[in-house]
């Protein structure tokens, strides 16, 4: 079972050994309505934990998506270039957006656990 | 923080369906229920049902000549006939529009002017001021407003209401009774479908509400859907493609200008017949599925030209549109644009209005 951990920015991780793939919330994508587009970096980008990553757009707005861990870019779900509304459908299984190679785990403490998200969201 | 609103009488329905709300126009309004998308979708083959109660309604009623009614709006109010409406345009001095409306012909000696929600305190203090006679009301607290569009809205509104509503033409209305009231009701909207705009008094419009939404082919429309919808069929919103900076040639819209009468703001608008525009309006489609949105800088061959007013992302087209306002020049359609906004680029072609012109309005 993958460990999951969110950005205060809404950005979830799922880490898997010393790969972690990445979406954005529930809360995120029902906050922005109806998911029009989704931007996906190219294969093999590197970026660092919080640097702008991806980019989504609802009917309503337009938002980055920051990277909760530092990496490089080992895989896009560019069905989402055309089906963009999984996002809003299953957020957090199928609307998975990149997959990254983690280059330093230590960076997991930056983020919140499921349990310490969920508080979070509370507070809202 | 909070912005001072006025809640319609369907302020506690749409609660109730667990609408997202958000001022607008000074209104506490439902942007959406089950989701834009599928609103729009539902509008564009079903019936939609969309609380208008926001918009404003004035009555004037007199001699349209000498109460001066015939020279405040930029189309002749004595030459519709009873039982049609006319679009049209309040400008100022200098050509600029302060508001768009629709002028309905409610008898011999009497119309009702239906304008903008965010507007509608000014219109009528600029109405007032430009007559000189005739008795003129602002109804709008006690006027009742719901829109019904789609293909499905004619076959709705006949079993609700009967046959009489089945043969009104685009832009005629009727006065009825509904639920024991005398209503208006018109064949005009704002998402390019058949439909009508029903006027009822405000205690009366919970009623109608519930009565339509009876009906399993009608479904509640928020202002999000209804941007969508009426920017795909090229129909300008007030505040965001116009307003008083801009005139109705530059927006492209001087086939509602009669120049053949008097109105306020008609030498502005014949010096610029003559002097040509400074600016005018352009419609583009992105080649993605990326929105331009208000405020988005428009670029040709890499130098500014102008800047977006309304985009979205168009269901029927699958692809992002959008309209602005661009220095005057030649933009031949298929020219290519690119709309830029911060990190954000996108290419975009110049295109005809409307964008979707497959819609039941006319049938």
């Amino acid at each position: 079972m993958a460990e999951m951990y969110f950005t205060k920015e809404h950005e979830w991780v799922k880490v898997t050994g010393t790969t972690g793939k990445v979406g954005i919330s529930e809360h995120a994508a029902h906050e922005l309505g109806d998911i029009t587009f989704v931007e996906l970096p190219k294969i093999g980008k590197t970026v660092k934990q919080f640097d702008v990553l991806a980019a989504i757009e609802s009917v309503k707005a337009a938002s980055d998506i920051f990277a909760p861990l530092s990496g490089k870019v080992l895989a896009v779900n560019d069905e989402l270039d055309t089906t963009p509304e999984t996002v809003n459908e299953s957020a957090e299984e199928k609307a998975w957006m990149v997959e990254l190679e983690i280059s330093d785990s230590a960076e997991l403490k930056n983020l919140m656990t499921q349990d310490q998200y969920n508080e979070f969201l509370k507070t809202l | 923080m909070a912005e001072q609103t006025t809640a319609t009488p369907l302020n506690s329905r749409h609660r109730d369906l667990k609408a997202l709300m958000a001022p607008f126009g000074g209104w506490d309004m439902p942007i959406q229920y089950e989701g834009i998308i599928a609103e729009h979708a539902w509008c564009r083959q079903k019936a939609a049902l969309f609380d208008i109660c926001h918009m404003g309604e004035f009555i004037f009623q007199g001699d349209f000549e000498a109460g001066g009614l015939e020279d405040v709006f930029t189309f002749s109010v004595k030459t519709i006939p009873v039982g049609r409406s006319r679009y049209g345009f309040l400008l100022n001095e200098q050509g600029g529009i302060i508001d768009d409306l629709i002028v309905f012909r409610l008898a011999e000696d009497k119309v009702m002017v239906v304008v903008n929600a965010a507007t509608a305190t000014n219109d009528y203090a600029v109405i007032s001021q430009r007559l000189k006679g005739g008795a003129f009301s602002n109804i709008t607290d006690q006027t009742g407003k719901l829109d019904i569009q789609g293909p499905l809205a004619r076959e709705v509104m006949v079993s609700a209401f009967g046959e009489q509503v089945a043969t009104i033409p685009y832009f005629k209305f009727i006065t009825m009774d509904i639920l024991g009231v005398e209503a208006i009701v018109s064949r005009t909207g704002y998402t390019g479908e058949l439909g009508y705009e029903i006027f009822i008094p405000a205690d009366k419009v919970c009623q109608l509400w519930d009565l339509l939404l009876k009906d399993e082919r009608v479904k509640p429309a928020g202002l999000g859907a209804r941007d969508v919808l009426r920017l795909e069929v090229g129909y300008s919103l007030y505040g965001s493609d116009i307003d008083e900076v801009t005139t109705p040639l530059q927006a492209g819209l001087g086939a509602f200008v009669n120049f053949d009468k008097n109105f306020v703001g008609k030498e502005a608008l014949m010096k610029q017949k003559q002097e040509g525009v400074a600016k005018q309006k352009i419609a583009f489609r992105v080649s993605s599925r990326r929105s331009p949105r208000h405020h988005y800088e428009i670029l040709s061959e890499g130098h500014p030209v102008g800047s977006v007013t309304s985009g979205v992302f168009s269901p029927m087209l699958g692809c992002g549109i959008g309209i602005g306002f661009a220095a005057a020049g030649e933009y031949p359609v298929g020219m290519p644009l690119t709309i830029c906004h911060e990190r954000v680029s996108m290419e975009a072609v110049v295109c005809e209005l409307p964008f979707y012109d497959n819609g039941s309005l006319r049938s």
